[in-house]
């Protein structure tokens, strides 16, 4: 068996793991980044919209700080984020977009003149200075106070990730693809790198680091329908949990978006209805309007998710053959707005489904989005638990987004995260001795070479793991889905553990040679299954609504009881719940709780602290969530 | 009625010493809006779980799907089922390793393309945090944009008659990324250096300009002008570097 032994281990090779390994190549360290992709298909590729940061080179972004950026994340986060790191984001977010243009990153540029733009359906003009000609611009990324978020034409995941890729390259940062980590190796609260198989021979190695790395991106694969990419499945997150040691942060806190494609989920712009798109039932009548009379389609990405998917729970759902689902109609739109402004809709509709959204109905649903739960870290990027383990990006609750994450401020963590932690490992690598203990290691791989000949041999069961996949995410999604309340809750917990053990008595139909997929599947179910837990039964226990964590039978933010994280852990292999803690959400309130100026207004404060009333009229404004993409 | 449909599938696994390619049958009933995405996925839950392929984004944006499709390399998440016959015949894209069945090592190749064509922006510059960003037109950004959008899917290569005759041709997409960074004012190569990099056999002189290339390119990036400009590009180069004539040196 090869052993591969490395300064720093980062497990992913999206933008958040590349630009750490980044800071490591740069510090003349040895770095590795493992992808089970080629890097460059990352999640990340797939993010068009845009990243925020406050440069204020354009006209609509005149004005704009990093204190501006501040408040619209904490207030977008619903005050369950952890302020400090809000703080830290925005101030550094600046000067990482300029660093990407330094690396090659061909953002669009300011040109200066006269030029249109449209909002809420009408048309305005805006006038660019001469004097910023040929700076960074910014485009609208819905709500936000100022025009802040970057973009490279519909494609600025791909550019960026290309970039940051090719200078991973041009360091020396290897990136070892097809590979993917199953354990971590640790000892006496140290991590010491991983059990990592690979997916071209399915052989097991050993890559041993002084610091070790997640940043596996999201785990929206755990619900049956999400815009994520199939190799968003938690690996990184199963890893992390089954030492024991390492919480997983707020991992109730899960972001639909109202406007997911059926079948296959892609997401089609919320665009499309800021621009006068509207939705219709299987009547073809319109719905939202009756929810939510003055707002109808422009309310919220968690307000039209919620009321999309009370329509469809009434019967009002268009039956198909992967399940109920609604209509996005854009035809009164006309063809030049449709095949110019959203050309890519345009595009999605007509190669995914072979609907032509000039004349057709686009059908949708509301469907998974993005996790802001993850590995629990501190400011640093440490995580909990274990030393020598980091990690960033989506798969980490670092904490900027609370309970809801605004557009355009993933990708941006992203590389402003993976930039800040990236540094803080070369600190730590520079400080640690390492010695390896070879039984420790002998142990982790031989316990890995158990569960797999297990599998193989049907030694615990002969259950179907796509059978127990679509049983979890079934389960999960009828109980933690957009609306929660205590009785589905319940049951979902109650299910979810007696999928539990199904997941436990998995055994292989197929003989599990080489790069064989089953296993790859089948190696990761339990865990899967336990991060399924950990969100309902995380959900469960928190007896409020904030951001996207939305509860019937709670419909107020309670900060007097609830303004803290959870953090959830898998203390023993053989428990069937997780085991909850909670912290306080942020050490300082720089930005006191209040109304975040949209959606739900109930409010429970904290101890001493005035009920604030939303100010007239507030809630006719436009969502801060809106715009991804 | 919906179609049934029947799938011809490579399959081959280097890894287990009993198995010899061939291909294998599988019957599906067609449903609404079906991808080829969908119906791979049905085969292994339902019919085969060891059939190997790959699919990340299945949005036809990350070009992991890369895949022979009746005869044609093209994107398997965007390819809908209704647009092909009721029977369907899916191989590996060749030139790539095989890693099993329709599952190839694009990965490899494409790190060691880079590799060759130093595919990153060369500079002398040091970056200030401090100092404004460097200025650009947005329209050399955006052209500079328009060549960076391939996402090394690997179906040019794989159309291309040159690069499967020949192991260490670089393909229509290294001519592109080359093409890429002369245009970036931030990168400081000059024309030999490019010269040295794409001004022979394996590259630019190698191919034989039959635009398959362009042809299958999912993205539908500009290939051939891109390889008609590289060709002038050097050609200029080469006879300059032929009288070797000192006031030609860039
Ligand atoms: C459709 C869509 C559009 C979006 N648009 C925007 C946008 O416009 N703006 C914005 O701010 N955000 C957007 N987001 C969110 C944003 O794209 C992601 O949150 C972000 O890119 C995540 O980056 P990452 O580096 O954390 O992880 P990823 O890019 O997902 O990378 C994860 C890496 O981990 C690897 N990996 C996973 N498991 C393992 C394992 N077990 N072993 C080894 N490697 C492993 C993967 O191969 C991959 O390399 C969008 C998201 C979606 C789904
Ligand atoms: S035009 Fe050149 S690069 Fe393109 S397919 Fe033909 S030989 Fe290959
Ligand atoms: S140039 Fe086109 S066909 Fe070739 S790898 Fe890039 S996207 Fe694919
Ligand atoms: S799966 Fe990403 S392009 Fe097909």
């Amino acid at each position: 068996m090869q052993t591969i032994y490395t300064d720093v281990l980062v497990i992913g090779a999206g933008l958040a793991g590349e630009r750490a390994a980044i800071e490591a190549g740069q510090a003349g360290l040895s770095a590795i980044c493992l992808s089970l992709v080629p890097a460059r298909r990352s999640h990340s590729s797939a993010a068009q919209g845009g990243m925020q940061a406050a440069l204020g080179n354009s006209a609509m972004g005149e004005g704009d700080s990093p204190d501006v950026h501040f408040e619209d994340t904490v207030k977008g986060s619903d005050w369950g984020c952890d302020q400090e790191v809000a703080r830290l984001f925005a101030d550094s977010a600046p000067i990482e977009m300029r660093r990407l243009a330094h690396w090659g990153v061909p953002w669009n540029r300011v040109v200066p003149g006269k030029s249109k733009y449209f909002k809420g359906g009408k048309e305005f003009e805006k006038v660019e200075k001469d004097e910023n000609r040929g700076l960074i611009t910014a485009r609208a990324f819905g709500g936000t106070a100022k025009w802040r978020t970057c973009y490279v034409s519909d494609g600025t995941g791909h550019s960026v990730l290309f970039t940051v890729d090719n200078r991973c390259a041009q360091l020396g940062v290897e990136v070892h693809d097809k590979t993917e980590a199953i354990a971590l190796i640790h000892d006496a609260g140290v991590c010491y790198g991983a059990v990592v198989r690979c997916l071209k021979t399915g052989e097991l190695r050993v890559y041993l680091s002084k610091a070790t790395m997640i940043a596996t991106g999201g785990f929206g694969r755990i619900y049956p329908n999400t815009t994520n990419a199939v190799v968003c499945d938690g690996g990184g997150h199963i890893a992390a949990i089954n030492t024991g040691a390492v919480p997983m942060g707020n991992m109730e806190a899960v972001q639909f978006h109202p406007t997911g494609i059926v079948p296959t989920d892609i997401l089609v712009t919320e665009g499309c209805r800021g621009d006068g798109g509207t939705l219709l039932d299987v009547n073809e009548e319109r719905f939202m309007h009756i929810y939510e009379p003055e707002k109808a389609e422009l309310a919220s990405r968690d307000v039209v998710s919620r009321w999309m998917t009370h329509h469809i729970r009434e019967g009002k759902g268009v039956k198909s053959p992967y399940g109920d689902h609604l209509w996005l109609d854009i035809r009164h739109l006309g063809e030049k707005h449709i095949t110019g402004k959203l050309r890519e809709v345009y595009e999605i509709c007509t190669s995914f489904l072979g609907v032509d959204p000039i004349h057709q109905l686009i059908p949708v649903r509301p469907t998974q989005h993005y996790s802001m739960g993850g590995v629990r870290t501190n400011k640093d990027g440490a995580a909990y638990g274990l030393k020598g383990l980091f990690s960033a990006g989506e798969a980490a609750c670092w904490d900027m987004h609370g309970f809801n994450r605004l557009g355009g401020n993933s990708l941006a963590e992203t590389v402003v995260a993976g930039g800040i932690v990236g540094r803080k490992i070369v600190e730590y690598v520079k400080g640690a001795e390492v010695s390896f203990n070879s039984s420790v290691i002998d142990a982790a791989v031989a316990a890995q070479r158990q569960r797999i000949s297990d599998l193989t041999g049907g030694a615990k069961g002969k259950e179907n793991v796509y059978a127990v996949r679509a049983a979890m995410q079934d389960s999960l999604n009828r109980g933690a889905n957009i609306f929660r309340n205590d009785a589905d809750l319940k049951t979902c917990v109650a299910e979810l553990q007696e999928v539990l053990g199904r997941a436990r008595k998995v055994g292989l139909a197929s003989d599990g040679l080489g790069a064989n997929p089953e296993l790859a599947a089948a190696l990761k179910i339990e865990g899967q299954v336990k991060m399924a837990l950990m969100v309902a039964y995380g959900a469960l226990q928190r007896t409020e609504s904030r951001g996207s964590h939305n509860r019937e039978d709670y419909t107020a933010r309670n900060d007097r009881d609830w303004l803290k994280r959870t953090l959830a852990y898998w203390k023993n292999p053989g428990d069937d719940l997780p085991t909850l803690e909670y912290e306080p959400a942020s050490s300082v309130l720089d930005l006191p709780p209040g109304y975040r100026g949209y959606g739900k207004m109930d409010i429970i404060p904290m101890e001493g602290q005035e009920a604030e009333k939303p100010a007239e009229g507030a809630s006719g404004k436009k969502s801060a969530e809106k715009g991804d993409k | 009625m919906a179609r049934l449909l029947k799938f011809n599938i490579f399959r081959y696994n280097p890894q287990n010493p009993e198995s010899v390619p061939h291909m294998d049958e599988f019957v599906l009933e067609e449903t609404d809006s079906m991808t080829l995405f969908i119906a791979l996925n049905r085969i292994r839950e339902e019919k085969d779980s060891s059939l190997q392929f790959d699919f990340c984004c299945r949005a036809g944006i990350c070009g992991s799907c890369g895949m022979v499709i009746n005869g044609r390399p093209g994107l398997a998440c965007h390819t809908k089922t209704k647009d092909l016959p009721s029977e369907i015949t899916l191989l590996p894209l060749p030139v790539f390793r095989l890693v099993g069945d329709l599952s190839v090592d694009t990965g490899s190749w494409f790190r060691e393309m880079y590799n060759k064509v130093e595919s990153w922006v060369h500079t002398s510059k040091q970056f200030d945090p401090a100092a404004e960003e460097e200025r650009m037109e947005n329209d050399v950004a955006e052209a500079i944009y328009e060549l960076d959008r391939c996402v090394e899917c690997g179906c040019c290569v794989s159309a291309c008659g040159t690069a499967r005759m020949r192991d260490d041709f670089l393909g229509a997409v290294a001519l592109n990324r080359v093409a890429r960074f002369v245009i970036d004012p931030r990168d400081e190569r000059t024309d030999k250096e490019y010269y040295e990099i794409v001004g022979n056999d394996n590259g630019i002189f190698g191919c034989m300009g039959l635009l398959a290339c362009e042809d299958v390119c999912p993205k539908h990036l500009p290939l051939q002008d891109q390889l008609a400009f590289l060709r002038r590009k050097m050609g200029i180069t080469a006879i300059k570097s032929l009288f070797s004539c000192k006031s030609c040196k860039k």
